[in-house]
């Protein structure tokens, strides 16, 4: 190594598209890897037809359509937190962030709830009262804890990115001039809600 | 600058040299976004793992020297050839090509100072060493590393009482490793090409990173579900895949090859590439059928994602289904041999200079045809009924992966090695290695295809003594083969600590990374190229030849 004098500063290359770019190319393997689920949902559902729509009157219509609610207006919120941020209104932009991390706190909560309740009335995968029941039951509810497992997990990274952002934003890293981070976080949470939309349906709404 | 004044092939200090952030030594290398440090850090953990599953690769011959028992028990050889198989595919001929020398040279190719994406870069190559410590830890483990083989088939990688998941984990971690490096390449290939640089300007190299990028992009998450969904069904008791629970095995064949399929077209697409950029180098001549070439790439990147239940003829599906996947992979072999004659006719009438990059591609043109040959016997429906399993396939898959890509990488390694590492290794000792490498080579894999159509199983542990005179070969063949990739290793090891100074442009290439200094500068350029012609403009060569100079 030569002296510490030669430390080159290293080019700084800003790119906003190209940044929404990367971002979509993920959201593609995130579609993609939930692919792989509906596929094997697909398969299942078309072999065990009776017992999925057996298994699914099991789940709380209501519960699931509080949380696809919830979720669409959070995905709404984000969406208005961009603009508001292209708009120069910081202050408002951190609220609908907050109000964000909020609805994705409900829905977690429902979650909790929802998956409490099922292991309260014994079915989680490997339980006795699961495994007496047939076998089409049985890959129902263990795609629904892995989809809507999956999907929670999602939630929880989404919720981190909005945090992460609320904390750039007040040291003055995402601004009104600099926001394709936010953009960015924004595009991670209508992915997550989109996911949802399709959830909803198969395991709530087989009737 | 101010050390303008120094010589012009020493402007500037060089990226081995001068590190992108504040740290000196080993920390100016872990901690460097540079994508040429990076690639290095790529290039020197590949070739560890490489040497390890070598090791296992000789243990797995040896053994076979004789049937029964010869070193290992059974079990130890069923560990050795899953880990061999899942090193060598995940931690070698994947990020191969793409992560070492697309790295270090896509940019420069591009005329770019970076990827766009650096940091991403540098998480990648984290992902990727964590994925391969965890990959080969399971070896120390209570249990023992897997014994699956490396396509982790249900129900027995759930029944096995050997430390699967961690195993499953590693690929999923390597997965993402993966799936990043596609999205920081396809990014830069679209946004940071220098002015002038269009797409059909680009290196047919390049061309051949971005289609394995989108497979890369697309492909990989299936994996990552599917491993994961075993690794949860092993740890949790949920019920997926295993049949007493309802779950199909089959499926996991399909979800399972609907990535690895393309993922050989992950491992082979960027060897393609790089022979693409070797020959017209060294035939001095334009490179013929260049959009052929490109679009070929696309194609196979199509057709070969669409082919992946070749992989299970015999595991039970309806005869249309194994007519219509029988028939695609008929066809994707159409972009390959539209490769191989598009190559062959560069060469022709070329003034050819034999050196050691090029020898290497030759013995891949050679290689990888015999491979893709044998891959349409395997292919057809009739035929693969009878060598499906069998050592037949080993050999086929040995044909088109090592003698195709990894002979790929060892060409890159001669060919970009001056400008990597600005110092030239002993030519006559690397022509030698070239000629053990590839004797050695053939002699370990062609005789696998003979006893394969008469029968030895792959996998196997013990074999009738019929089959004992094949082993024979193929085991010493791998002694061979060892023997000249040491010597081979040996001498680019010294070129590089004290080889002569290698000049800019030893080959005589025309793309943009032979015009930047050797080795090149942090940010590669000291301005900002501008491109005016197609990437292997040899027009001064053959009009040379034709006046008959």
């Amino acid at each position: 190594m030569s002296s510490s004098a030669h430390t080159a500063v290293h080019h700084v290359h800003r790119d906003d598209y190209g940044s929404r770019m990367g971002m979509w190319l993920f959201l593609f393997t995130e579609l993609i890897l939930f692919g792989g689920l509906f596929i094997v949902y697909a398969v299942y559902r078309f072999v065990h037809q009776q017992e999925f729509h057996l298994a699914a009157q099991e789940l709380n219509t209501v519960v699931g359509l509080l949380n696809t609610v919830i979720l669409l207006t959070s995905s709404m919120t984000a969406a208005m937190a961009v603009t508001a941020i292209q708009k120069g209104n910081v202050r408002f932009a951190k609220g609908l962030l907050w109000v964000t991390v909020l609805f994705a706190g409900a829905f977690m909560l429902n979650k909790y709830f929802e998956w409490s309740a099922k292991i309260h009335h014994g079915i989680y995968p490997g339980s006795p009262d699961l495994l007496a029941k047939p076998e089409g039951e049985i890959l129902y509810f263990g795609l629904y804890y892995v989809m809507t497992g999956l999907h929670a997990l999602h939630v929880i990274i989404g919720v981190v990115f909005f945090l992460f952002i609320l904390r750039q934003i007040g040291q003055g890293k995402v601004t009104p001039t600099s926001y394709v981070r936010l953009e960015n976080s924004a595009l991670y949470w209508h992915l997550v809600d989109l996911i949802w939309i399709f959830l909803f349906p198969l395991f709530y709404l087989i009737h | 600058m101010a050390n303008v004044a120094m010589p012009a092939d020493r402007a500037e200090p060089n990226y081995l040299e001068v590190t992108t952030n504040s740290h000196k030594g080993i920390l100016g290398w872990l901690l460097s976004v540079d994508h040429k440090r990076i690639g290095l850090l790529y290039l020197y953990t590949m070739l560890a793992f490489f040497a390890v599953a070598v090791g296992f690769g000789f243990m797995i011959r040896l053994e076979l020297l004789t049937p029964g028992k010869t070193v290992i028990d059974a079990q130890t050889y069923n560990q050795f050839f899953t880990l061999h198989g899942i090193i060598m595919i995940f931690l070698f001929i994947i990020p191969g090509l793409p992560a070492v020398f697309g790295n270090f040279f896509l940019p420069i190719m591009l005329g770019a100072k970076d990827v766009i994406f650096p940091r991403l870069n540098l998480l990648s190559w984290y992902l990727f060493i964590i994925g391969g410590l965890i990959a080969v830890s399971a070896w120390l483990m209570p249990g023992g590393s897997a014994d699956t083989g490396w396509m982790f088939y249900v129900p027995y990688s759930l029944r096995t009482t050997t430390n699967v998941v961690p195993a499953l984990l590693a690929a999923f971690v390597l997965g993402f490793s993966s799936i990043l490096t596609g999205i920081n390449f396809i990014t830069t290939i679209h946004r940071m090409r220098a002015p002038g640089m269009t797409f059909f300007r680009m290196p047919l190299f390049v061309w051949s990173l971005y289609a394995t990028a989108w497979v890369q992009v697309l492909a990989t998450p299936i994996i990552g579900i599917t491993l994961a969904l075993v690794m949860i069904e092993r740890a949790l008791g949920v019920g997926i895949f295993d049949p007493s629970l309802g779950g199909d095995p089959v499926l996991y064949q399909h979800l399972f090859w609907i990535y690895s399929h393309p993922a050989v077209y992950i491992m082979i697409l960027p060897a393609m590439g790089l022979v693409s950029e070797v020959i017209p180098v060294f035939a001095r001549r334009t490179i013929f059928g260049y959009k052929f070439i490109a679009f070929s790439s696309l194609a196979i990147a199509l057709f070969g994602s669409l082919v992946w239940a070749h992989h299970m003829f015999t595991a039970g599906m309806s005869d249309t289904a194994m007519f219509v996947f029988s028939f695609l992979t008929f066809f994707v072999s159409i972009p390959s041999a539209i490769k191989v004659f598009n190559w062959v006719s560069t060469l022709y009438k070329g003034s050819i200079q034999a050196d050691p990059p090029l020898l290497y591609v030759l013995s891949f043109i050679f290689q990888f045809s015999i491979g893709g040959f044998t891959g349409l016997m395997l292919g057809a429906l009739s035929t693969n009924i009878h060598l499906q399993d069998t050592s037949f396939v080993v050999a086929h898959f040995h044909y088109v992966m090592f003698g195709g890509t990894g002979f790929g990488i060892f060409a890159a390694m001669h060919y970009w090695f001056p400008k990597m590492f600005g110092r030239m290794y002993n030519l006559k000792v690397a022509t030698a290695a070239w000629a053990v490498v590839t004797v050695g080579y053939n002699l370990l894999y062609f005789p696998l295809f003979i006893s394969g159509y008469l029968g030895m199983p792959r996998r196997y542990y013990d074999y009738l003594p019929e089959f004992q005179p094949y082993h024979m070969v193929s085991t010493v063949g791998s002694w061979i083969l060892i023997f000249g990739l040491i010597v081979m290793f040996w001498n680019l090891w010294r070129g590089m600590r004290s080889g002569p100074k290698a000049p800019m442009n030893p080959w005589g290439g025309v793309t943009l990374e032979w015009t930047t200094q050797t080795p090149p500068i942090v940010e590669n350029f000291r301005e900002v190229p501008t491109v005016t012609t197609g990437p292997y403009d040899y027009s001064r060569y053959e009009s040379a030849a034709k006046e008959g100079k």
